[in-house]
């Protein structure tokens, strides 16, 4: 790359659960082969420092839940030349998403002493519903070596290798016995994008969704199967479209169709 | 019940043995020449004297960038002259957008040749009708270049070539120094006129039921969007130019060119094997079918 | 490898002397890999002892659905085929082509690759055996030949073994290459379970022949090789599924636009699972690559499936976009496109995609579908010949 200066990476936190925030802790051995190549710099979720800009790539983990927070990632987005949404809730809204299935206010009102004071938006959104994304990177956790792949593609203007597959793919790939298939267990493998390399199902349980829907994600269809052949109620269904990526379209949709049938 | 160890994908720290087959040679850009907005041309010599390019109008080489990926690029230089290698190349995307970027004296890879050619040898004594739609004229320059070369083995030379605007025509030079030519037939059409165009408006296939050529003795070698070969297809036919006097060169996704990764296919095709020139008698049963 | 004339004699391995014959494929410098059970399946793996082979195990296999079960004797070969196939060690799904870099005059090639390992595949199936040469055709009889492919198939020692039961999901006598064994392997098993627990044993090439002849081994019986061939008569009566051959190029060819499509769709997860199981698909994509410091290049080259989008992506988009696109994509290059380019059916017959389709999705009932169906389709535009 024809740079002069070194590229500026910042990383950038928001709300997240503890999955993620190890997740980024466990890539810093990754970020730190990076730093030869690029200067790094944090922000916590707390600071609300932002200038010193431009970022050459700005990593941004954890979703938008307060009015605050989607007031700095649109400041996040003018200091960045190319931005990265990181992990399950920066691209589809984590696990926090479930609110988007109540009334977040019985929410707070069920876990803080005064409520009155807890500043939350209605959902807990993806920064893509905030600002232009260049790139999604999926997974609860990441996996860092996609991660270093992103870096390593934009560095050298390249276009990343992450697959938008299935995770059925990767299991294959590494030779894993299909847990569906072989032993009645519901995976989510084949509406889910690869890139935890089959982590699950090599360990004999199904896929729990954390890359989020696949490029084509036929969740009618798979759900249908659980139903039909595994026998699997309704209810049970639901619960396993929501999950880390319950605020993703395809599998929210999905899990909305479970939602008044009967066990 | 025994349980081995959880297998992984392995991850192999050396290369395999041989992959002669794929390792590109390399080339020096010799030239550069920008042709409009985002085309441009290249002109590649071999680093090493072993290597030649010598080629049949209307195949294809794979061009890698050091790292960052290799595609399909046909090849729009002189069969006569295969010391030096030419590709003009449409910046699109990430491997054609860095190409852009090369310099007089940059190294890339090339493998290939690659596929099939229009078979001008065997249209001697006819008419040829060149149909070409904007980066459509670079695989179909090498033909221009042998039917001048040999101008008297062949009836009537037609070539139809439509660009987006007149900005956007490739070899515009030498455009209008076969326009010049007593026996070559040139006629040029932007879809949208800008500028002091005087010249046709319209699409490409609108020039085909005017143009000067006898149908029966007549063949056509088409080279575009695959929408507009569709049609200029029609076209020809309602003149009367069939299937088995029409060629066209198609494009798929590539990987190998070697006919192994099947990503080219094409129904019963493999384009890098058995195209990418096809006569569409032989491709007319899936040419045009939904996502085939 | 070296084709032979298989020889007319049989011969006969008693059991307890098969250990021998791992031995002497070890000695021999090949890494024997065998059926194992991993994680309740039946899977390809490195083995050293005949007992870690499936004794006394078979499966039960239906569309979607694969479970071991208790053979009630000691049979080491009493099953059918599981996920894997060979070509996970002919072609391994993820290889390293080369590796280079930069330097003053563009790039040079670094680290030359090493000699392929030298593998004793011992329990393929007729079907199997078919699949390897399917992929034969591609890698190794084109214009340009797969080295490294060439190289492991070149060494690869072959054990055959046929078939004395079928699968549910199996149809490999509607397509010829199955349940016996054809012209291809090293030596070829047929196990006899009734008295004496032994193995018919074929001889199909030189290395072959050297091999039996360090082993204890004697000329089979007329009764036992009447055995062995009842045995192989009777797994051909028992083919779960069967393919319907006659006009099917023809069928699909003329129904590339039929509804029917869509309705497969609508079940089709496109997943990929069939592809990747199957022994004789043999796509692969090419991935370039960089380190973090851009010095070093490498290129990669990962087993693909036409089931992912990116697989026909040209610069104006994916070519395949639909489900239904994919699915035809499949069934069409298997059944039909095969036979155009490189001259055969591009399916054994071996049910795997059946079997492990995690929604059961079965290529001979999606036939059989098609054939009842059968319109055709509106014809292309009237094409003028040429006069
Ligand atoms: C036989 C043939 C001849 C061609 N000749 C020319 C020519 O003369 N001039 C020209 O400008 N273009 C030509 N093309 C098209 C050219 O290959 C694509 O525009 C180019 O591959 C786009 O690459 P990219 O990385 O810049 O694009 P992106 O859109 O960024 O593509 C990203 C990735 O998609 C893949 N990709 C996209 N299109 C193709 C493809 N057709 N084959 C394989 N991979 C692809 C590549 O892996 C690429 O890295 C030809 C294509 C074919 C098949
Ligand atoms: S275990 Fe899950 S991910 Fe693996 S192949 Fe089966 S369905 Fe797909
Ligand atoms: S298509 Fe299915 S049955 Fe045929 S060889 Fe492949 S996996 Fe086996
Ligand atoms: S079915 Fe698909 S993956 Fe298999 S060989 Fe054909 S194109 Fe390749
Ligand atoms: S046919 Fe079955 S295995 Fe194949 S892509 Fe469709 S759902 Fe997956
Ligand atoms: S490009 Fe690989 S088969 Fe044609």
């Amino acid at each position: 790359m024809a740079t002069k200066r070194k590229p500026r990476l910042a990383v950038w936190k928001f709300a997240s659960c503890d999955g993620c925030q190890l997740s980024l802790l466990d890539c810093e051995d990754e970020l730190l082969a990076v730093t030869g190549q690029v200067e790094i710099a944090y922000f916590l979720e707390a600071s609300r420092a932002v200038l010193e800009g431009p970022y050459d790539v700005s990593l941004v983990e954890g979703s938008i839940t307060t009015p605050g927070d989607a007031e700095r990632i649109r400041e996040i987005r003018e200091a960045s030349k190319f931005l990265v949404a990181i992990g399950a809730c920066a691209t589809a809204g984590g696990i926090q998403a479930l609110r988007n299935f109540a009334d977040v206010r019985e929410f707070t009102a069920a876990v803080y002493a005064h409520p009155e004071y807890i500043d939350t938006l209605k959902r807990s959104s993806p920064i893509a519903e905030h600002v232009f994304v260049d790139f999604e990177l999926r997974g609860c956790p990441i996996n860092k070596y996609q991660l270093v792949e992103v870096i390593s593609a934009y560095l050298h203007g390249r276009k990343p290798n992450i697959p938008t597959y299935s995770v059925c793919m990767e299991c294959k790939l590494r030779g894993a016995p299909c847990v569906m298939v072989a032993a009645g267990i519901a995976c989510l493998g084949p509406v889910t994008q690869a890139g935890c390399q089959a982590l699950c199902p090599a360990y004999g349980r199904g896929c729990f969704g954390c890359y989020g829907p696949m490029e084509t994600p036929n969740t009618a269809a798979l759900t249908a199967w659980w139903r039909d052949q595994l026998g699997m109620a309704p209810a049970a269904i639901q619960r396993a479209l929501r999950t880390y990526n319950a605020g993703s379209e395809a599998f929210r949709k999905e899990s909305e169709a479970y939602e008044h049938a009967h066990d | 019940m025994m349980q081995t160890a959880l297998r992984t994908l392995q991850r192999p720290s050396t290369p395999v043995y041989g992959s002669s087959a794929c390792k590109p040679y390399r080339c020096r850009v010799t030239r550069r020449v920008q042709e409009n907005d985002d085309t441009f041309t290249v002109e590649l010599t071999p680093v090493s004297a072993r290597q030649h390019g010598a080629f049949t109008p209307g195949q294809f080489n794979m061009l890698y960038i050091f790292g960052l990926g290799e595609i399909p690029i046909s090849i729009s230089g002189d069969p006569a002259d295969p010391d030096r290698l030419v590709h003009t190349t449409r910046a699109v995307g990430a491997v054609t957008r860095r190409m852009a970027t090369l310099h007089e004296g940059d190294v890339i890879g090339v493998r290939g040749p690659f596929g099939t050619h229009w078979p001008l040898e065997d249209l001697k004594g006819k008419d040829i009708v060149i149909v070409a739609g904007g980066i459509g004229l670079a695989p179909l320059r090498p033909a221009l270049y042998q039917l001048v070369a040999n101008r008297g083995d062949y009836e009537r030379v037609v070539l139809l070539y439509g660009a987006r605007t007149p900005e956007d025509m490739l070899y515009r030079a030498e455009l209008e120094r076969w326009r010049a030519r007593f026996d070559l037939e040139v006629y040029v059409t932007v879809d949208r006129a800008t500028g002091d165009w005087h010249g046709n408006v319209g699409l490409v296939t609108a020039l085909i039921p005017r143009a000067p050529f006898e149908p029966r003795n007549a063949a056509a070698l088409l080279c575009g969007p695959e929408v507009m070969m569709r049609y200029a297809v029609q076209a020809l036919q309602k003149r009367g130019v069939g299937a088995a006097q029409t060629w066209l060169s198609l494009e798929r996704n590539m990987k190998c060119g070697m006919a192994m990764c099947g990503h080219c296919q094409f129904g019963p095709h493999i384009v890098c094997r058995d195209g990418p020139v096809f006569r569409m008698d032989r491709i007319q049963r899936f040419f045009g079918r939904w996502e085939v | 490898m070296t084709e032979h004339e298989p020889h007319d004699r049989l011969y006969v391995l008693d059991r307890t002397d098969l250990q021998q014959l791992f031995d002497a494929l070890r000695t021999r410098g090949y890494t024997v890999i065998a059926p194992q059970i991993e994680n309740n399946v039946i899977i390809y793996g490195a083995v050293d002892r005949v007992e870690e082979l499936p004794i006394g195990w078979t499966d039960v296999q239906a569309g979607g659905s694969y479970r071991l079960a208790r053979r009630g004797d000691d049979a080491l070969f009493g099953y059918t085929v599981g996920p894997h196939s060979w070509k996970r060690f002919l072609s391994p799904p993820l290889r390293m082509l080369w590796r280079a870099r930069k330097t003053a005059d563009g790039f040079e090639f670094i680290d030359d690759g090493s000699p392929p390992p030298r593998y004793a595949l011992v329990g393929v199936r007729a079907c199997e055996l078919a699949a390897i040469q399917r992929l034969d055709d591609i890698y190794t009889r084109g214009a340009v030949i797969d080295d490294d492919y060439q190289a492991r198939r070149g060494a690869a020692f072959i054990v055959a073994v046929n078939c004395g039961q079928a699968g549910a999901t199996c149809f490999c006598a509607s397509l010829g290459t199955g349940p016996s064994v054809g012209p291809g392997y090293d030596l070829a098993l047929t196990e006899l379970m009734e008295g004496e627990h032994r193995f018919v044993v074929a001889v199909g090439s030189e290395r072959g022949a050297e091999v039996l002849a360090e082993l204890p081994h004697r000329a089979a019986s007329e009764g036992e090789i009447e055995l062995a061939e009842a045995i192989v008569a009777q797994a051909a009566s028992q083919m779960g599924r069967t393919l319907e051959t006659a006009g099917l190029q023809e069928l699909l060819y003329r129904n590339v636009e039929h509804p029917y499509w869509d309705a497969v769709a609508e079940r089709c997860l496109t997943c990929g699972n069939c592809t990747l199981v199957c022994p004789t698909c043999f796509c692969f994509t090419i991935e370039d690559t960089t380190d973090l410091t851009g010095q070093i290049a490498e290129r990669w080259r990962r087993t693909d499936s036409c089931f992912s989008t990116a697989f026909s992506f040209i610069s104006s988009g994916s070519i395949r976009t639909s489900a239904k696109a994919r699915y035809r994509q499949w069934l069409t290059h298997k059944l039909a496109g095969w036979q155009d380019q490189f001259g055969n059916i591009g399916c054994v017959g071996c049910g795997r995609c059946i079997t492990w389709c995690p929604v059961g999705i079965d290529l001979t009932a999606e036939v059989a579908a098609l054939r009842a169906e059968d319109v055709g389709q509106p014809p292309a535009e009237p094409i003028l010949e040429m006069a």
